[in-house]
């Protein structure tokens, strides 16, 4: 056993709490890192062809045909909610680390409570996406309208089943993976951290869509 | 953060939770910066562009360095993040480099060369 694992923990897996003498990280950490960065180049593929499609085409004006140009995204999408969900995301995200900072403190039912906060924000933001889609889909415009809405829902609906995903594991860390927290907290609180940080890329990546597609 | 740094203890933890709630103002100064840039419409299309993202940009750091605490991290963080943002910038310019000559012509050359008798 390494002279670093001394936690119990990390008897069974190695570095789940203490830190790996090759990273200075327990080993979660480092792998939800490595996890993100490959999340960067999932999204920056995308943005690629974004750019790459929408700068193929000249902006639409009076005159050019709506199937030859590319729209702009506050002509047809609705700023107040993409508004409202920015807000509900980043107020997500202070929740999140909120619920760590808590946890750090010893603070289990604050933490908890600021968990509890975090799905409300996600089922929100879904619940303003959804209706988002539905009306989208009232008016006849799918992936196949256009491109504009092909990125649209390409890149919109990537980021919310990444949302989905967050909002899974933050259900279990609140329910029954909370009980960990009775036996090894520290193994917990790395948990709760490893997911607020992949919670908060996620919100980093809404803060690059949000101006992307519905403000410009 | 299991390993104990500075920055983990109980008295520096308080302190984080008042800076936690200074991002979060900041962070909605900046959303509503960039909505009522957007609204007013008084910026050329490319000055949006890059007001949006310089903006988009600030807003992400802040997220960057203080929600996900890269502002006090260990260096295998940051060397696999080095690498990352090298490989995202390739990711999102290299296809473009290869178009450059086609931007915005694709859809007018191709109207020109119908009318071609």
């Amino acid at each position: 056993m390494s002279a670093h694992a001394k936690y119990a923990a990390d008897e069974a897996i190695p570095h789940t709490v203490g830190p790996n003498a090759e990273t200075g990280l327990y080993n979660g950490k480092f792998g939800i890192w490595l996890f993100l960065a490959s999340e960067v180049m999932l999204f920056g593929g995308l943005f690629s062809a974004y750019v790459l499609l929408r700068s193929g085409v000249p902006a639409c004006a009076p005159g050019v045909h709506e199937g030859a140009c590319w729209p702009h995204g506050y002509e047809i999408l609705s700023i107040p909610l993409a508004t409202l969900n920015t807000v509900v995301l980043i107020f997500s995200s202070v929740a999140v680390v909120m619920a760590w900072a808590n946890l750090k403190l010893k603070e289990f039912a604050k933490a908890k409570m600021w968990l509890w906060i975090t799905i409300l924000c996600s089922l929100a933001f879904l619940a303003v996406k959804s209706f988002e889609y539905g009306h989208k889909f009232e008016l006849g415009h799918f992936p196949r309208t256009h491109n504009f809405y092909a990125v649209y829902f390409t890149l919109t609906g990537l980021h919310g089943l990444h949302v989905v995903g967050g909002l899974v594991v933050f259900l279990y860390l609140v329910t029954k993976g909370a009980k960990m927290y009775e036996t090894e907290p520290e193994r917990y609180t790395n948990r709760v951290e490893c997911t607020g940080l992949y919670w908060h890329f996620v919100d980093l990546v809404w803060i690059f869509l949000f101006p992307s597609l519905y403000l410009l | 953060m299991s390993d104990s740094h500075d920055h983990d203890s109980p008295e520096a933890i308080k302190k984080s939770l008042k800076t936690y709630w200074i991002i979060f103002g900041a962070l909605l100064v900046l959303t509503g910066t960039t909505v009522a840039a957007a609204e007013l419409h008084f910026l050329t299309f490319h000055q949006a562009i890059a007001l949006a993202m310089a903006i988009a940009v600030v807003k992400g750091a802040l997220v960057a360095l203080y929600f996900m605490h890269l502002i006090g991290e260990k260096k295998a963080i940051y060397a696999t993040l080095t690498l990352t943002v090298v490989l995202f910038f390739v990711c999102l310019f290299v296809p473009l480099f290869t178009e450059t000559e086609t931007y915005g012509r694709g859809i007018r050359r191709a109207s020109a060369e119908s009318h071609v008798p």
